[in-house]
């Protein structure tokens, strides 16, 4: 498209033809208010908050219905638009309950942020407000506060245009409107969490996230979804300055981080709420578990299982490893077990639902990441029967649970190793049945990176201290093989 | 003076195919089906016959702004509005009651010149017996082969389809019509693209109003140039008026465009009981008033239009001095706060706000700061919305308050505090 010249506010802007004014103001760092747009789910018009003042129009008009045309003369902070985007704000106002001492939206509600920036008016409003539904729990993820509503759109129109599933619609008119679900749905159906997140106002809130701590005490990390190969942009909201709210728990919720290139604006339920069990049956402690369970340091275990690793065969010793691994882990263990066969193919424990939005297949994210290096992964079945040959004589597992992997012939399968250790953050049924459990970080704990299903690469950042001696798995690798390394020296000298 | 369309309105069975072409109708269908299109889309450009559902935008530059079909290919649609809504009109009802074969043959007019296979008629839900005079109308049409394939042997195909709206007033708005058609909520559309580009299913679509269509037969018949004369310049032929209110005479009369408000009062028998005039609703509930002061005024889109207010769909509403502007504002705010369609705020929540204030006003319970408030609040809303009902609401709030400032201020009472 072929670029124009406007004015902006008396500045002189270039965009494309017929780019909304809205989104050209955005490009030039000028933020328009608006409730209704969203740039993934269009511009109905029907907020009036976007409204400016154009040269030569006999009325004031929305931006964002507005193209930029050449020799446009757009003003956003004229006295004149600024009124009528005050005005727009207070006529949102007449029926909003302003229960904001209580509203969950508090600290991030369009509503609120408008008002500062740009209305500041004393309330005119002496009639009751309209009463319309509270608390509705629409679906398993979200709750409906039809008062604090706006009528935006933007939720029917996520479930009409990029869920297709049309739980959602508008009832009634005029003041007495309200969102509601369509007669005989519920709000379930794989997505629903987005619906909360273009909610500009308090009005669907997440019924997990409902008062559990405000949203100023949060803290925001960037990160990648592991929840599958996707690897979708995430935000990870950690709550640490109030640890006695939110139950405890640390990651107060999981929000999309906009990513044109995989995820656009959304994720999934399945990724949104994979928060919970961050804090749930986490192993924090290096254990010696044979012949006796002990707690050692990192240095006595590294040593150990450096001095066994030395002893065997590398060749019959399996690594059980997984596509949670980021680049990092690979590379490390690439590193430490050149020789050793490896198996990380998804098995039952990681494979899961798929569908045409975002979700994948593989329920872990960095499979790629091992390809990438040249590691293949040797089928579980093979392993098996390798174990029962006594073929293999070490079994180094890495997060997987083998009771999913395997079924209840997992215990039977990995007795028949002489020598086993597990390594991971989280406890399994048979993370204590080898000689060695070490902790491992859970993402949210490290840094590092994924490479996706299509090849991209991203990072992720730590968001939280690990929990009691857990590493990173790439920083235990480097451990054991820096043990190793120092024991040939010490071989050789 | 020359009746139009209600020249004929004395025959009993006027409703009935038989009397209407014993009287030359469907004569003026005949004449067109052998003529160019174009030649009678200039007649009615001529013509100056303008848009009688409200609007009063030029019928002939509405038609031509229909992309040629060369250009766009596909299906065009003329979509009667016969959702008749607005308080105080009642002369489409008459129309179709009266002469139901009048409007359909300037809709298969419209059709022949659009190029619509098919064509609709939207008729309002309470309008059940104008329903069934129209089902009854139209299959006498298509069992005498004035309506379905090779009409008049012509080769000319056009059906009609009735269809009926569900009580929303808002669906009388075109493009809020047209949604319902589509069998969505009634919510207006933003334009551009304008119904004659994307109408009905996306397709180039006339929306045009009973009357206007009326006149249609008229047209072809005596041509553009005699219908212009009828009128004045820029609005030809003649207007029917639904006036009602406090005059002696209520009922639907048809004047030449232009009568003087003073005339059309009188032909309804003037005000009631010899009272005084306190204010006339030129169109229909949704505008402010004409004054006393505007008795001499010339009754046409643009010379109403100068005086502050809007022809409109000619729905005449006459108040005398016995009428409160409080009150009248009330009622008509109280019915656009009900009928508004919810899509864009202003509308929705001022519309509210306003018939609020209004309510305490009328309780007694006004404080000083209303007054502010309202003027506020509809300066607000006027222009700031998606479609014509929402500017109404604050147009008509604003009209009556600058119209009757005491009659606001004797609703504060004098300890008001708030």
């Amino acid at each position: 498209m072929a670029k124009v010249k406007f004015k902006l506010n008396g500045r002189e802007l270039e965009a494309e033809a017929g780019r909304l004014v809205i989104e050209a103001a955005k490009d030039a760092g000028v933020e328009i208010p608006h409730y209704c747009y969203h740039p993934a789910l269009g511009n109905p018009g029907n907020c009036r908050m976007c409204i400016v003042e154009v040269a030569g129009a006999p009325k004031p008009q929305v931006s964002c219905r507005l193209p930029v045309l050449e020799g446009l003369d757009v003003k956003s902070d004229s006295p004149a638009a600024k009124r009528a985007q005050a005005s727009a704000l207070e006529l949102h106002l007449v029926n909003h309950p302003l229960d904001c001492p209580v509203c969950d939206q508090s600290g991030e509600c369009g509503l609120q942020d408008y008002y500062m920036k740009i209305g500041q008016y004393q309330s005119q409003v002496r009639e009751d407000k309209v009463h319309k539904g509270k608390r509705l729990e629409i679906g398993p993820h979200v709750m409906l506060d039809q008062e604090r509503c706006i009528l935006c759109t933007r939720c029917t129109r996520f479930v009409d245009d990029v869920t297709k599933t049309h739980e959602l619609g508008v009832f009634k008119r005029g003041h007495v409107e309200r969102i509601e679900l369509t007669p005989g749905m519920t709000l379930d159906n794989g997505y629903t969490g987005n619906v909360v997140d273009v909610c500009p106002v308090g009005a669907l809130t997440d019924r997990d996230f409902r008062y559990q701590v405000r949203v100023w005490y949060l803290d925001k990390t960037d990160s990648i979804c592991p929840g599958c190969s996707r690897g979708c942009s995430i935000s990870v909201h950690t709550n640490t300055k109030r640890n006695w709210h939110n139950e405890g728990r640390r990651v107060a919720r999981i929000k999309p981080r906009y990513n044109p290139d995989v995820n656009g604006h959304w994720i999934c339920d399945d990724g949104r709420y994979s928060y919970r069990p961050l804090d749930a049956g986490r192993l924090g402690k290096v254990l010696r578990l044979q012949p006796a369970r002990e707690e050692i340091s990192w240095a006595e275990a590294a040593v150990e299982i450096a001095d066994r690793l030395r002893e065997g065969d590398p060749k019959g010793l399996a690594v059980v490893a997984s596509g949670l691994l980021s680049n990092e882990d690979w590379k490390a263990l690439k590193e430490l077990l050149p020789q050793s066969p490896l198996y990380f193919s998804p098995e039952p424990d990681q494979v899961g639902e798929a569908d045409e939005l975002l979700r994948r297949r593989e329920k872990v994210p960095n499979l790629k990441g091992a390809e990438a290096l040249g590691l293949k992964s040797g089928s579980f079945e093979a392993l098996a029967k390798d174990l029962e040959s006594g073929k293999v004589w070490g079994l180094y597992v890495i997060e997987r649970d083998l009771e999913k992997v395997w079924g209840a012939k997992a215990k039977d399968l990995l007795a028949k190793a002489k020598w086993s250790l597990f390594q991971g953050p989280f406890k399994t049924p048979l993370s204590e049945a080898g000689s060695y459990r070490l902790p491992a970080t859970a993402y949210v704990e490290e840094t590092g990176h994924f490479t996706n299903f299509e090849g991209k690469v991203q990072a992720y950042h730590k968001a939280l201290e690990p929990i009691g001696s857990a590493k990173p798995d790439h920083e235990i690798f480097g451990l054991i093989r820096a043990a190793l390394a120092a024991e040939r020296e010490g071989a050789a000298a | 003076m020359t009746k139009v369309l209600t020249k004929h309105f004395d025959e009993p069975k006027l409703h009935e195919l038989e009397t209407y072409r014993r009287l030359g109708g469907y004569k003026a269908l005949e004449k067109a089906l052998g003529l160019d299109r174009a030649k009678i889309l200039e007649e009615v450009k001529t013509s100056n016959l303008r848009g009688l559902g409200g609007a009063g935008f030029p019928t002939g530059m509405k038609w031509s702004t229909v992309p040629p079909e060369d250009k766009v290919p596909g299906p065009r649609y003329v979509v009667v509005n016969a959702d008749e809504s607005e308080p105080g009109c009642y002369k489409d009802r008459v129309l179709i009651d009266r002469a139901p074969h009048q409007l359909i043959e300037g809709l298969l007019i419209a059709s022949y010149v659009i190029g619509a296979k098919d064509s609709f008629i939207f008729i309002r839900g309470e309008y059940q017996a104008q329903y069934e005079v129209l089902e009854k109308a139209l299959a006498e049409a298509e069992k005498a082969g004035l309506m379905g394939k090779n009409i008049l042997g012509k080769g000319f195909d056009c059906r009609i389809e009735l269809m009926r709206g569900a009580g929303a007033y808002i669906s009388g708005l075109d493009t809020a019509l047209l949604e319902t058609m589509e069998g969505k909520k009634a919510w207006p559309r933003q334009p551009p693209p304008f119904p004659t580009v994307a109408g009905l299913m996306a397709k180039p679509t006339v929306v045009n109003n009973v009357e206007t269509l009326s006149m249609l037969p008229h047209i072809v018949e005596h041509g553009g140039k005699w219908f212009a004369d009828l009128g004045v310049p820029k609005s030809g032929g003649t207007l029917l008026l639904s006036i009602s209110g406090h005059v002696e005479r209520p009922g639907v009369y048809e004047f030449p465009m232009g009568v003087k408000l003073r005339d059309a009062l009188a032909a309804a028998g003037g005000v009631r009981g010899g009272r005084r005039l306190k204010g006339v609703i030129p169109g229909g509930t949704s505008m402010p008033p004409l004054m006393e002061k505007d008795l001499d005024i010339s009754l046409d889109f643009d010379s109403v239009r100068a005086a502050g207010t809007f022809l409109g769909a000619g729905g005449m509403i006459v108040l005398d001095e016995t009428a409160d502007a409080v009150a009248v504002a009330h009622n008509i705010e109280r019915f656009l706060a009900h009928e508004s369609c919810g899509q864009c705020t202003p509308c929705r929540e001022g519309g509210f706000w306003t018939e609020e204030i209004l309510e305490r006003l009328m309780d007694g319970e006004g404080v000083p700061a209303d007054l502010e408030n309202l003027t506020r609040v509809g300066t607000n809303i006027t222009g700031k919305v998606i479609c014509a009902l929402g500017d109404t609401v604050g147009m008509v709030i604003n009209g009556y308050m600058s119209r009757y400032p005491e009659d606001f201020k004797k609703r504060i009472p004098s300890n008001g505090q708030g």
